[in-house]
């Protein structure tokens, strides 16, 4: 039987570049159909209501902002074991269950995919809530896309042109161009954040 | 020392304790509190450490797409704020659901109570009670035998099967992956359950695992999709067609008997796992009735799940509404969240500011300006704060008021309020339960009284999703098959101005979401959040809220080990993600205790 394969993007899309992991998904699928055995998910910032979508994959890429301090759009390629870990760290938590606590939970009951690739984005902004991804960021989707689009021919999965299932992503009401070209403008919209916690931006 | 005006002894002279941030729930959230020489709680301040400004981004959106973004705001509460703005929406433009997308939405919203209450106790609140450390140390034969005694009807309990689970756990545990087990304090004397009944407990906590994977499909099936499943203004975004092929992903037989079967799990689950656990594990912790709070005294709900479309009468809901004040059970007001007076957000003690200090807005009217400043007493720098200055303003959660009463909301108040109204199953489950542990009645106002309810109320829920499955397979053989209503979905048919409020009882209490449509456009949105109500500061009167009343006069075995702190704050379930925003610059989820 065919491996199956998770392409899974997470973060909360109303959290600037938070929503990287999510637009990937979903540029993906833009551009791609796949066969049967190769599921699109947009995980947002769930946690134990993705456990039944690991449970059926063999495989899993996982799209994510990973913010390790590094300069902001760098890419980071995680494997396997090591991917747990590189999620807990430095990672903001929205969700009530990590996703490192998700793999682990999948570890417990014994049904964690056999391989793990996560592929990471250095955010820039993280603070501007309503606001969309910025240039640096956006700029990597295709690099991202591109390194998962590789390891799926390594395992000889072949996608054809065109746009593929959308059925697990978000409503097109908050798919990237309807959220980010909706944006209200700097004055309707109050944006000023905690100050404690705006040391990661640029201001 | 200070009696607050909602009637509670402070005193802030003892050892501060700091909790921050408080783990194992949605969100970021810290709590002090000051305790005695003897170990007792004196003095609890909680806060809300992020800004939280969810309203200004729905500003100029189109008011049927708001469902979308608030389905975001929090992983857990999803369905439910989809829920509650397309309550609002419809509301506003006096749009009218069918039959069908009430049955439907019901049992959306109570197979999410039900999946968030079993998710909250085993998942989330459980460890507060139960060490899956000393399960290792259990003799399988025995727990098989409590397993018997406490669940007979479950048919999982044999010696071996908890021999295997005990052995799965040592393997987890000696791999140094205690992972989801973290940030325990195993080995604190707060931890009364003998090995067998934290072996039957970490047992039922997989057990729970592999069930929520089963409950949610029913959001795969009404929703098309999870873990974002579809809403609709007007009705539900799911076409029936029970004769034929039909559209594809229609709802046809075959899936309501998915639905159908997943429903018994549920019913199952409550019946012969979740309340035998509670009653089991309670019994235990018999002597530990602290936390009560406000329960007591102040107590609200919106009410929800209406018998029929478009009905919110108090009468036509199975999940009660109403407000207790002043401890008067003999009394339950009605609640009316269009009336100013009602529902009010202050801000005195929090990080925003109003035009007029000292006063209330009602939500319609809510106005979302922060203002970060610090008490003269505060210990620490703006970005470090180490001990907060509760006289001055130390939150980002607002303080809503009931007519000037703080409140608690959750599954304890609508069933303290349940209770009060005479709701007749709510009543049978209460007195049952009291008696099956033989205790009084004020028991019931407690930590152990919160988490009980809860219990309690996904069985409930569990009954009410078989009644609205049923109602809906006969309306549908009837030859109903409507479950949308889209006569005023072109905004061209709708009033220039519009205002509207959407309210849901959502698993940790009342939520309301208000609205203002101007041109076709979102002009206002507010949500009052359950966990605002119990979250809450303190108010210009100085009243404190729920989380602040429950943690007073708990003794605490070990001060720098906040078992007791956690176990009280986690009875609520709290959810800072839509109270409050992030966000904590590592994202590491180790608390911090300073005894200071």
């Amino acid at each position: 039987m065919a491996q199956q394969v998770l392409i899974l993007g997470i973060g909360n899309v109303l959290w600037a570049d938070e929503g990287f992991g999510v637009r990937c998904v979903e540029t993906l699928a833009d551009q791609w159909s796949f066969p049967d055995n190769v599921k699109l998910l947009d995980g947002g910032t769930q946690g134990l209501y993705l456990l039944p979508f690991l449970e059926e994959a063999d495989v899993l890429i996982v799209f994510d902002a990973v913010d390790y301090g590094l300069t902001p759009g760098t890419m980071k390629i995680v494997k396997n074991e090591e991917v747990p870990a590189f999620m807990g760290a430095k990672k903001m938590s929205l969700h009530q269950t990590g996703f490192q606590d998700v793999i682990a939970t999948a570890q417990l009951m014994g049904y964690c995919p056999d391989e793990l690739l996560l592929i990471g984005c250095q955010p820039e902004e993280l603070e501007d809530y309503g606001g969309g991804l910025r240039d640096v960021v956006a700029a990597q989707i295709p690099a991202a896309i591109e390194i998962a689009l590789d390891r799926l021919a390594e395992l000889q999965i072949t996608p054809t042109r065109g746009e593929g299932d959308k059925s697990n992503l978000a409503d097109p009401s908050i798919l990237r161009s309807a959220y980010e070209d909706g944006r209200p403008s700097e004055e309707e919209a109050y944006r000023k954040g905690d100050d404690r916690f705006l040391t990661l931006s640029a201001k | 020392m200070v009696t607050t005006p909602n009637g509670f002894n402070i005193d802030n002279t003892g050892q501060r304790i700091v909790v921050d941030p408080v783990t194992r729930i949605e969100g970021h959230m810290r709590c002090e509190v000051n305790v005695d020489e003897n170990g007792v709680i004196r003095n609890a301040v909680s806060t809300g450490t992020m800004w939280r400004g969810l309203e200004v981004i729905l500003k100029g959106r189109d008011p049927r797409d708001a469902w979308a973004f608030t389905e975001r705001i929090c992983g857990v509460c999803t369905g439910t704020h989809a829920l509650t703005s397309v309550r609002a929406v419809e509301d506003a433009l006096g749009i009218e659901i069918p039959d069908n997308a009430n049955s439907i939405r019901n049992i959306m919203q109570l197979n999410l109570e039900i999946h968030d209450h079993v998710v909250h106790f085993y998942h989330l609140h459980a460890l507060d009670w139960v060490n899956p450390v000393n399960a290792l140390r259990a003799d399988p034969k025995a727990t098989s035998e409590l397993q018997q005694m406490v669940g007979p009807n479950h048919p999982l309990s044999s010696p071996g099967y908890f021999r295997d689970v005990q052995n799965r756990l040592k393997q987890f545990v000696e791999s140094g992956q205690l992972g989801i087990f973290k940030n325990g304090y195993w080995d604190n004397p707060a931890y009364k359950l003998p090995p067998e009944a934290d072996l039957m407990a970490t047992t039922h906590y997989l057990e729970a695992l592999d069930l929520q994977k089963e409950i949610v499909k029913v959001h795969t099936i009404f929703g098309g999709k999870n873990p974002h499943p579809n809403w609709l203004v007007g009705g539900v975004p799911c076409p029936i067609n029970v004769h034929s092929t039909g559209a594809v992903g229609a709802i046809n037989m075959e899936r309501l008997n998915l639905v159908s079967s997943i429903i018994d799990k549920c019913i199952e689950f409550n019946k012969n796992v979740y309340l035998p656990d509670v009653i089991a594990i309670g019994g235990f912790y018999k002597n530990w009735l602290y936390g009560g709070g406000l329960s007591s005294k102040a107590c609200l709900a919106y009410g929800d799940i209406p018998e029929n479309p478009n009905d919110f009468s108090p009468d036509q809901l199975h999940l009660p509404r109403g407000a207790i004040i002043n401890g008067n059970l003999n009394e339950v007001h009605d609640v009316d969240v269009r009336d100013p007076e009602q529902v009010q957000e202050f801000v005195d003690h929090s990080w925003y500011e109003y035009d007029e200090p000292g006063k209330g807005l009602h939500p319609w009217d809510g106005v979302t300006q922060a203002k970060y400043e610090l008490g003269p007493n505060t210990k620490g720098t703006r970005t470090n704060i180490q001990e907060l200055d509760e006289a001055a303003k130390y939150s980002w959660i607002k303080a809503p008021r009931w007519r000037g009463h703080a409140m608690e909301v959750g599954p304890l108040a609508r069933y303290v309020i349940g209770y009060a109204k005479g709701h007749e199953d709510i009543k049978d489950q209460v007195d049952g339960l009291l008696r099956t542990m033989d205790l009084p009645f004020d028991a019931l106002f407690s930590t152990l009284g919160r988490t009980a309810a809860r219990a309690l109320e996904s069985e409930y829920c569990g009954r009410l999703q078989k009644h609205f499955f049923d109602k809906l397979v006969t309306n549908i053989k009837n030859g109903d098959e409507s479950t949308a209503n889209v006569a005023k979905w072109d905004p061209s048919t709708w009033p220039k101005e519009a205002i509207g409020v959407g309210m849901t009882e959502a698993p940790r209490g009342a939520l309301g979401h208000w609205i203002k449509i101007k041109d076709g456009r979102i002009e206002n949105y507010q949500c009052v959040v359950p966990t605002t109500w119990n979250g809450s500061p303190r108010d210009t009167e100085g009243n404190i809220g729920a989380f602040e009343a429950s943690l007073l006069d708990t003794q605490m075995e070990r001060p720098e080990e906040p078992v007791e702190i956690l176990r009280t704050l986690h009875s609520f379930d709290p959810c800072l993600a839509c109270s409050t925003h992030v966000m904590s610059p590592d994202g590491e989820e180790l608390t911090t205790v300073k005894v200071r």
